[in-house]
């Protein structure tokens, strides 16, 4: 791990209160038709740890962060502030769990660093606040999120339809869409 | 009959002769408009490392009918809400002044439509009304992208007309004639008595000529200077909602205007129907030489639109302001300092 | 250190709102790049507000990964940025050779930077030619395409294809190289030298190109990072983000090549960086055609590809900036989620910001520099 990652991950973890797996481990992923594998040493069960240090070979991420959606500015402020880029925003229609996982990914201009930040809205409700006032390169990315999802980032300047027509009421993306 | 002939051939001759020189002229810059379009493109074409227009006729020297006959076709349409009479206006607005300009351009010795004594100032009171035909397009077809270019149109050309008079003050006082054959022919005997050259006069001449063809460009609004009609920002400028043959108009004055531009340069500053050489003058070669002036003026004018990028809007009226103003000033001054250095040096010693 | 263009103000006007109107640079305008509409709110020639409309050309790749099976997705990849269609299908074949853990042989890797190359110059010259026909200089295009011709002709005889390649495959190639593409390739980069030579006399010295960008747009590195704009973009800005070397991918950290990075912020910057690149560019294939080693194109694969469960990403560094794959799989063979991050999308969405205040030439000089290509925003 390089000191970055370290104390990215410090931070994180103070930030969710939970404890941190070491890298090398390969925590089971949160795929709805896979059996849980046998979790590692920690103190939850089939639930992975919520701030996570992975291999960039392996998945192409270094840092796997799971927060609630209200924390998600906070988490936001401090990626800004360790001077990490806002790479994308998007969402995962889980449609047999009955949630909608929005995920942020960002990319750091000097190290090579990657971090992953998820976050798990019901479906029924899928609102979150915006983190457009901490990175305003945001704002073109959760309004395509509500596009295709229907997810409302609440103190977003503009949800209007973005890439679809202006007077699209659908969200395509979302795994019960019909056309 | 024989009596209208002997009026005709008689008394009546100038009328006649006027009448002439006038189908002629409209002849030839229709001419001139149709194939310079040609040679525009096939010059692209060549900078471009392409052949130009080559398929209709041989070597593509149909297409100006072609393109004529396109423009015939169309459908000219005014757009609601304009103002008819000042729409329609503009494009005669801007055919008719490089006309009247060529009664006064001498192309021979004699083959001038009319020795007017102040040629010069009839020239350049007429190249001003452009201005005023683009300004009037733009704002007539109430189209903003019109409105933007009528706007540039105005300031860039007021912006010009100003370092290109004073150069013609400069000339004017070389010459001491407004008359255009006259200025010609005091540019006889060999390319080294052409205004161009005669720095005893005023050592920044060459410098004056390139000041002139600079603001030539821009009067005609040609590139680099081609703010009005910038077509990758305002799409056609100020000729955005003209169609069919209103826009061929337009087109075949703004090579007209070159035509005229381009003549005039010839006999400012290069000697006009005057050889080069002193032999292989007269009646017929005079507007040879005159043509091959001008055409290879015509071409730097071709050569240059297809080799600069645009300048900068602001850029633009800086060098005009800034640069150009200053620079004609001082020739002014200078010319004048020199003319008046002999009587000067005779009254000191 | 930002230039500051000569003597024209670029505040505020200061007028009332009532004077301001609206100018749409419509889906269809000469200088849009593609069917991209910017509603400038204007006062006068000034740009008070400009909000760039995006969706005319958008076809929802996304939804169709989710339809096909993940070999049917690779010819979409292509057309998302047709311009450097080779960097949008390794990005895709990198995640899935990754999530799969397929071994791709060093033959093959070496033949995807090749090809990766010299399609990153075939974009470059393009993005050149029309930048120059935006700023009214109609000529270079014509030369940048004569150029381009000779990549599209290797490129066609080694794939058949000449804009939207499908070449690469999950673990290799879809064909090996053959004497044909290498000796031509090594033809063309003895050509081009001495064309990129003159291109930077004829052109990027040029008086009237250096007073049109120098000093116009001004894009610090904050607003980069903030926005996530990446590529030629924030190296113009003075950070040194290539995902070439800051996340290596591919065979690149075996080659010697550098980052053009300038530090003054503007459109000329942004130029610069791209000019630089196609020379670097001509280095790398050099290098790797030196060093091509002998083997097959093609790794093992099984018949039917199952993806892992789970989520994974791979980046890479296109022509515009930073593209990034992020695959979700169930396991099946049709992926549950494909996410393409691509990299026009962040680099338009700071142009409100940047060009409040500017003049209508210099705004649209300054889109011209940013490289769009406006399917890559759509997707």
């Amino acid at each position: 791990m390089s000191p970055s990652l370290e104390r990215i991950s410090e931070r994180f973890t103070q930030l969710l209160g939970a404890t941190a797996v070491p890298t090398g481990a390969m925590p089971p992923e949160r795929a709805p038709s896979a059996v849980p594998a046998t979790p590692p040493a920690g103190p939850t069960s089939a639930v992975p740890a919520p701030v996570q240090c992975l291999d960039h070979a392996l998945k192409g991420f270094d840092l796997n962060v799971t927060v609630s959606p209200r924390q998600v500015v906070l988490a936001a402020e401090i990626l800004d502030q360790e001077g990490f880029g806002l790479d994308t925003i998007t969402g995962v229609d889980w449609l047999a769990q009955g949630e909608m996982e929005i995920v942020y990914d960002f990319f750091h201009p000097t190290e090579s660093l990657h971090v992953v930040i998820r976050a798990r809205v019901p479906r029924a409700e899928p609102e979150l606040p915006t983190i457009s006032s901490v990175l305003p390169g945001a704002n073109w990315h959760e309004r395509e999120t509500h596009d295709f999802f229907g997810i409302r980032f609440l103190g977003h300047p503009n949800l209007a339809p973005f890439i679809l027509p202006e007077d699209a009421t659908f969200h395509p993306l979302r795994k019960d869409y019909q056309p | 009959m024989s009596a209208i002939q002997n009026y005709l051939l008689g008394p009546g001759w100038p009328w006649v002769r006027l009448l002439l020189y006038l189908v002629g002229i409209c002849a030839f810059v229709g001419a001139n408009a149709a194939y310079l379009v040609l040679a525009e493109r096939k010059g692209a074409g060549r900078i471009q490392r392409r052949p130009g227009p080559n398929e209709s006729g041989y070597a593509g020297w149909l297409q100006p009918v072609a393109d004529g006959i396109k423009l015939l076709a169309k459908q000219v349409m005014i757009p609601p809400g304009s103002d008819r009479l000042l729409f329609c206006l503009a494009p005669l607005m801007v055919m008719a002044p490089p006309l009247i300009c060529l009664i006064a351009i001498p192309y021979g010795e004699n083959l001038v439509a009319r020795n007017i004594n102040v040629g010069l100032l009839l020239v350049f009171s007429l190249g001003s009304i452009n201005v005023m035909a683009l300004m009037l397009g733009g704002w007539a077809s109430r189209n903003k992208y019109a409105v933007i270019s009528a706007a540039r149109v105005v300031s860039q050309n007021v912006a010009y007309e100003i370092p290109m008079l004073l150069v013609v003050i400069t000339l004017l006082m070389v010459t001491g004639t407004m008359n255009l054959n006259e200025i010609v022919q005091q540019q006889g005997g060999g390319f080294w008595h052409w205004n161009v050259f005669k720095v005893w006069v005023n050592p920044l001449m060459p410098v004056t000529f390139v000041i002139f063809f600079i603001c030539m460009l821009a009067e005609t609004n040609r590139a680099p200077f081609d703010m009005a009609e910038a077509e990758s920002e305002l799409v056609a400028g100020a000729f955005t909602e003209y169609g069919g043959m209103g826009f061929g108009v337009f087109f075949m004055a703004e090579y007209a205007n070159i035509v005229v531009g381009c003549s005039v340069a010839t006999v400012l500053f290069l000697g006009g129907w005057q050889s080069p050489i002193v032999i292989l003058s007269g009646p017929v070669f005079g507007p040879l030489w005159f043509l091959a002036k001008m055409y290879a003026l015509v071409l730097t004018v071709i050569w240059v639109r297809w080799t600069f990028p645009r300048t900068q809007f602001y850029g633009l009226l800086n060098l005009s302001w800034k640069i150009l103003i200053p620079i004609s000033l001082f020739t002014l001054l200078l010319t004048g300092a020199m003319m008046k250095l002999p009587l000067v040096l005779h009254h000191l010693f | 250190m930002i230039a500051q263009p000569e003597a024209f103000p670029t505040g505020e006007s200061g007028r009332a709102p009532q004077e301001t109107f609206v100018l749409n640079l419509g889906p269809q305008h000469p200088a849009a790049h593609g069917v991209l509409r910017v509603l400038m709110t204007m006062d006068g020639e000034w740009i008070t507000k400009a909000e760039p409309v995006i969706g005319y050309i958008h076809r929802m790749h996304e939804k169709m990964g989710e339809n096909r099976t993940w070999a049917q997705f690779l010819p979409n990849t292509s057309r998302i940025d047709y311009l450097s269609a080779m960097h949008y299908t390794h990005a895709f074949v990198g995640v899935v050779e990754r999530a799969a853990k397929i071994e791709v042989p060093p033959r093959a890797e070496y033949v995807r930077v090749i090809t990766s190359e010299l399609n990153r110059i075939s974009s470059h010259l393009v993005w050149w030619g029309a930048l120059l026909l935006d700023l009214g200089g109609f000529t270079p295009i014509l030369y940048a395409f004569e150029d381009r011709e000779k990549i599209l002709d290797l490129l066609e005889g080694l794939c058949g294809a000449r804009l939207t390649y499908c070449y690469y495959r999950f673990g290799g190639l879809y064909n090996d190289v053959d004497d044909d593409f290498l000796n031509g390739t090594r033809k063309f980069v003895q050509e081009m030298r001495p064309r990129l030579g003159m291109y930077r006399d004829l052109v990027t010295d040029n008086i009237i190109l250096r007073k049109r960008l120098t000093g116009i747009g001004p894009i610090s590195a904050e607003m980069c990072r903030k926005y996530g704009a990446t590529g030629p973009v924030i190296r113009g800005s003075g950070v040194a983000y290539d995902v070439r070397t800051i996340e290596p991918y591919s065979v690149y950290q075996q080659f010697d090549f550098k980052i053009p990075v300038y530090q003054e912020c503007d459109s000329m910057a942004r130029y610069l960086v791209r000019m630089d690149e196609m020379e670097q560019s001509l280095r790398i294939i050099e290098q790797a055609l030196d060093r091509l080693p002998a083997g097959p194109f093609m790794g093992k694969v099984p018949r039917v590809l199952k993806v892992p469960p789970g989520d994974y990403c791979y980046a890479v560094e296109a022509a515009r900036g930073r593209f990034m794959v992020r695959i979700v799989s169930e396991g099946k063979d049709t992926p549950y989620r494909i996410k393409l991050r691509t990299p026009s999308f962040s680099n338009l969405s700071l142009y409100e910001e940047a060009s409040r205040g500017m003049i209508l030439p210099d705004a649209l000089a300054m889109m011209g520099s940013l490289d769009l290509v406006i399917p890559d925003i759509d997707r």
